[in-house]
């Protein structure tokens, strides 16, 4: 029968501490650039321009239909070869463009949810197209869409364990690292299980926080 | 100078098979105030929407001091600053305060400094008998304070020009007054201004020319003691019939 040993956490905590670091760090990068990625996308999916609303379909409707996994490995071994990405970039440009996709369908959906009277009203007062967006129409899109926001970053975190797969050294990666010198399987993916969870369940509380400061306000 | 403020001419405008305006001809002086008024579906509010371009049109001209509405090189936002719109559901902005709702246009269309504009907005609000209203948000406000707001917004970018779409529409019976009564103390400032209304005794005691507008169609344009004691059409006729006799 197996004995559980569960000395392999202390002896290499310092090691998983360096795996999060890495995992909330790529985490954070991607997810600071597939904000812009997905607001802009989302903005151009509701242009009266046909062509642009078209061009934002394309890019939505094919990272959304692409495997992760795939698109990450393709990113590192072909765009990552011209651009010179290195695997750590690769990983972070390729969790944004796929999160952004998925960020553009929840801006979308925030946008059509402001009632259109609020658009018409900062048309009528004098407004363009741009200032009613900025100022009247995404402030409410934004905080009407924080819930669906949230799985969608919480999703990212878990994503990117994917990246192990072109050898970015994440979390993951170093389990699989430890468990491959040390056969302690339960133990290190039980603790990493854990650690995940920890990870995503702290974004989802700073969202709460952020939902419930916003909504408390003006609603 | 031009006395005329709006001149809409042989406007047509359809939505696909439907015909919402037919050859709309009308002129509107300056420093009056016209009332809209005939039955649901007559092409009151999209006659109205057209004056600020909210509607495009697809045959006539529409003129507002003397600057051609659907002329592509005309520009349309600097032409909107000039003109006040309240729409029947007010439109404030949620998330923004009484008094940010006010200077928003202000700030960033007409480029007005925050302290002016904050200035001229609390003046405007209190004007309203909305001055301990300036922090509130547009959810914490009765439907009649937030038409009054929404009123203000529109009257602090100083339009030459005010439209009305049916401002009392969308309110309980007792909030109607208040309303009116605003609307009524912008009528004696001089100011240009159409209202679409089913408020009759409203149209009778502060509009100068009353337009009954059917079937897509300006039917009669007349001032209120004519229109309402003799009406020249069967049609007004018969709607006046139906609804001062309730």
């Amino acid at each position: 029968m197996y004995t559980a040993n569960w000395s392999v956490i202390p002896q290499n905590l310092p090691l998983f501490l360096e795996g999060v670091r890495l995992t909330l760090t790529i985490s954070a990068l991607s997810l600071v650039l597939s904000l812009p990625i997905g607001i802009f996308a989302g903005l151009c999916r509701v242009s009266r321009n046909r062509v642009i609303a078209f061009l934002s379909a394309c890019y939505v409707e094919f990272f959304r239909g692409v495997p992760l996994l795939v698109l990450l490995i393709w990113i590192f071994f072909v765009l990552g070869r011209f651009l010179r990405l290195g695997s750590y970039w690769s990983a972070i440009v390729g969790l944004a463009i796929f999160s952004g996709a998925f960020v553009a369908e929840v801006v979308r959906a925030g946008i059509q949810a402001v009632p259109k009277g609020q658009m018409e009203a900062a048309r009528a007062s004098g407004m363009t197209y741009i200032q009613a967006m900025k100022l009247v129409i995404l402030p409410q899109a934004i905080r009407k869409v924080l819930p669906p926001l949230a799985s969608q970053f919480i999703i990212l975190i878990k994503d990117s364990s994917l990246v192990s797969v072109i050898s970015v050294v994440d979390l993951t990666l170093i389990g699989k690292n430890l468990v491959a010198t040390t056969f302690r399987s339960l133990e290190v993916w039980s603790f990493i299980a854990l650690l995940y969870f920890v990870m995503t369940f702290g974004l989802s509380k700073i969202i709460a926080l952020l939902e419930r400061k916003f909504r408390a306000e003006w609603q | 100078m031009n006395d005329v403020m709006v001149s809409i001419r042989n406007v047509s405008k359809r939505f696909g098979a439907l015909e919402v305006l037919k050859d709309v001809s009308l002129d509107i002086p300056r420093s009056q105030v016209f009332a809209f008024i005939g039955p649901s579906g007559a092409g009151k509010s999209t006659l109205v929407r057209t004056i600020n371009a909210l509607e495009g049109i697809q045959a006539g001209e529409i003129f507002v001091d003397g600057i051609s509405v659907a002329d592509p090189k005309t520009d349309i936002n600097a032409l909107r600053a000039n003109i006040g719109f309240v729409a029947q559901s007010f439109n404030l902005y949620p998330h923004l305060r009484v008094l940010d709702n006010v200077t928003l246009a202000p700030l960033h269309v007409k480029k007005v400094s925050k302290a002016e504009a904050e200035e001229k907005g609390t003046t405007i609000l209190a004007s309203l008998g909305l001055a301990d209203k300036v922090s509130a948000f547009p959810a914490q406000l009765s439907g009649g304070q937030q038409q009054r707001v929404a009123i203000a917004r529109a009257l602090a970018m100083e339009p030459k020009l005010m439209l009305f779409d049916e401002p009392t529409s969308a309110l309980d019976p007792e909030l109607i007054k208040e309303v009116l009564d605003a609307i009524r103390g912008l009528a004696e400032t001089g100011i240009t201004m159409v209202v679409v209304t089913h408020e009759m005794n409203f149209a009778r005691e502060i509009c100068d020319r009353i337009v009954f507008m059917a079937n897509a169609q300006i039917l009669e344009t007349a001032s209120p003691g004519e229109f309402f004691s003799a009406p020249k059409t069967e049609r007004a006729r018969d709607f006046l019939g139906k609804i001062l006799n309730r």
